[in-house]
């Protein structure tokens, strides 16, 4: 079973009390923005083999969303951090490049 | 190719069957083909036949990373139906179900096609007005269903509890039509019969790259070498993302983790195929006597073709009270298969971003019904540019707003 640690209130939460939310990191489009770039947003996803970054929120828990780095190929997690960010921080990516060196991940490496 | 036949059986008996032919050749690759297709499970060997038996391609290779029918064709519970509600899916999941009808003779190989009827149970209100919605719908798409009520329900199938206090059976959409087919069957008969086309079958053949030139298709990088092609069919199922990466444009799908259980045989109990969307399960008994069960996706992204035990919990949970026996039943097996899933949770069979190259991919929780069906489009498509069979299943829906809505129409499993 999958586990995450929740970063606001610090639990090691089983899947069953998280709701997974899907990739992280999305940029939204709003008016103005081309249909490509509209369909970037609202359907083309990484999908990646390995190195993932997702949202997550506690639901049977403290109920706040955050995100967690997760390998795909082997479920490892690399961490996980809070919502409040446009990328994973510094820790985090330093937590995978010492597992997967070389990896990237849509604008992230 | 010697055709197999009772003559064939009472031949060999004589001769302590030592006459038997491999059922597909496993050659070189060769350093050019008319055509390519990335993937050799069921959907692409189906490709790869019609492309030579309605088309005339021959000089077709069929390129596997693994072994033939190992993916998801080997994973799945061997569901046959085509109740859909919206008209493209049920104009190529009913002509994939009438070719499973032939598809022993025209392979001349046992599938093992077993018309037995399935029955989707409506447990909510909101689903019994769903289905008899389909039923309609199906009426005008000249697909053959019917809504019955929970006693004929139980008539069909008498092992069913109906009157489960929190999931009552409240009457069901019957496809009698519908059911099963052996899956590895599928794969190997399309194999023998593309094998003895002349098309190669290239097994343990890794694609890691794909060849372009001023936009169009050239060929693929594979672990045995590069191999030329003038189009490229990539039929991957879950891999689909991955592959396309390669290609240079990205898919509106995610792939997760669909899984599967069976228990161990016991005799004769059930002769139909019962799916109950509302808990995510469905069930039916092989010739073995195991009864196959059949969970729901797992919610995030993963490729490990295993699912979460929870699921297992949640769909025998549900599942038990509805069918009481199953309670005392050992579980045998568990297993997962990576499955692709789109917005609309419908196909994608298209041209793509890359001149000559065509994607098949998309049929998430449910692409086994689909297979002959799916070969037949796909082939059209590759050989002629167009289909009538897939031409609203292209790339392009998402960015205009057409979806082919079955997430409504079928619940999450299907």
């Amino acid at each position: 079973m999958l586990i995450l640690q929740c970063p606001y209130c610090g639990i090691n939460a089983d899947e069953t009390e998280l709701a997974a939310g899907g990739q992280a990191h999305i940029k939204r489009e709003t008016v103005g923005s081309d249909d490509n770039a509209f369909e970037d947003y609202l359907f083309r996803r990484v999908n990646p083999k390995g190195v993932h970054f997702e949202r997550w929120r506690h639901a049977n828990g403290c109920g706040k969303w955050f995100h967690a780095a997760r390998c795909t190929m082997t479920l490892e997690v690399f961490g996980t951090y809070k919502a409040q960010t446009f990328e994973p921080p510094q820790n985090i990516k330093d937590a995978i490049s010492a597992k997967r060196p070389g990896w990237k991940w849509g604008d992230f490496s | 190719m010697k055709r197999y036949s009772a003559f064939a059986i009472a031949r060999e008996a004589t001769r302590y069957h030592q006459g038997w032919e491999r059922a597909w050749a496993s050659p070189d690759p060769k350093k050019r083909y008319d055509a390519i297709i990335i993937g050799a499970g069921g959907h692409g060997l189906a490709s790869a036949y019609y492309l030579g038996k309605n088309f005339g391609i021959t000089n077709v290779a069929v390129i596997e990373k693994g072994w033939l029918g190992g993916g998801n064709t080997g994973r799945n519970t061997t569901i046959i139906r085509s109740n859909y509600l919206q008209d493209p899916s049920a104009a190529i999941y009913e002509k994939a179900r009438s070719l499973y009808e032939t598809m022993s003779q025209d392979l001349n190989y046992n599938v093992m096609f077993s018309p037995r009827g399935v029955i989707m149970l409506a447990q909510t209100h909101h689903e019994v007005r769903g289905y008899q919605r389909t039923a309609h719908a199906n009426a005008l798409q000249g697909v053959t269903t019917e809504w019955i009520n929970s006693a004929r329900v139980k008539e069909l199938c008498p092992i069913m509890n109906i009157e489960g206090p929190r999931y009552p059976v409240l009457g069901g959409l019957w496809q009698a039509r519908g059911g099963t087919a052996r899956h590895d069957a599928v794969a190997w008969g399309y194999a023998r019969a593309c094998s003895d086309m002349g098309m190669d079958i290239l097994q343990k053949c890794e694609v890691t790259g794909v060849m372009s030139e001023g936009g169009k298709v050239k060929g693929v990088a594979t672990s045995r070498g590069d191999i030329l092609c003038d189009k490229l069919g990539i039929v991957v199922a879950g891999n689909s993302g991955h592959v396309a990466e390669m290609a240079g444009f990205r898919l509106p799908l995610e792939s997760v983790a669909l899984q599967a259980l069976v228990s161990e045989p016991i005799k004769p109990c059930m002769d139909i195929v019962v799916m109950a969307n509302t808990v995510h399960g469905y069930l039916s008994q092989s010739d073995k006597g195991e009864m196959v069960i059949g969970g729901g996706t797992d919610s995030y992204n993963n490729y490990t073709q295993r699912g979460s035990f929870h699921h297992v919990e949640e769909t025998v949970r549900a599942l038990i009270e509805t069918f009481p026996i199953l309670s005392r039943l050992k579980m045998l097996r568990q297993w997962g298969g990576i499955v692709d899933v789109t917005g609309d949770r419908s196909p994608i069979l298209s041209k793509t971003p890359l001149e000559g190259c065509f994607i098949n991919c998309g049929w998430g929780t449910g692409g086994f019904k689909a297979i002959p069906g799916s070969g037949w489009g796909f082939a059209e498509l590759m050989a002629k540019g167009y289909s009538p069979l897939t031409s609203e299943f292209g790339l392009d829906r998402f960015k205009e707003g057409r979806f082919i809505d079955e997430s409504v129409a079928a619940g999450v499993a299907h």
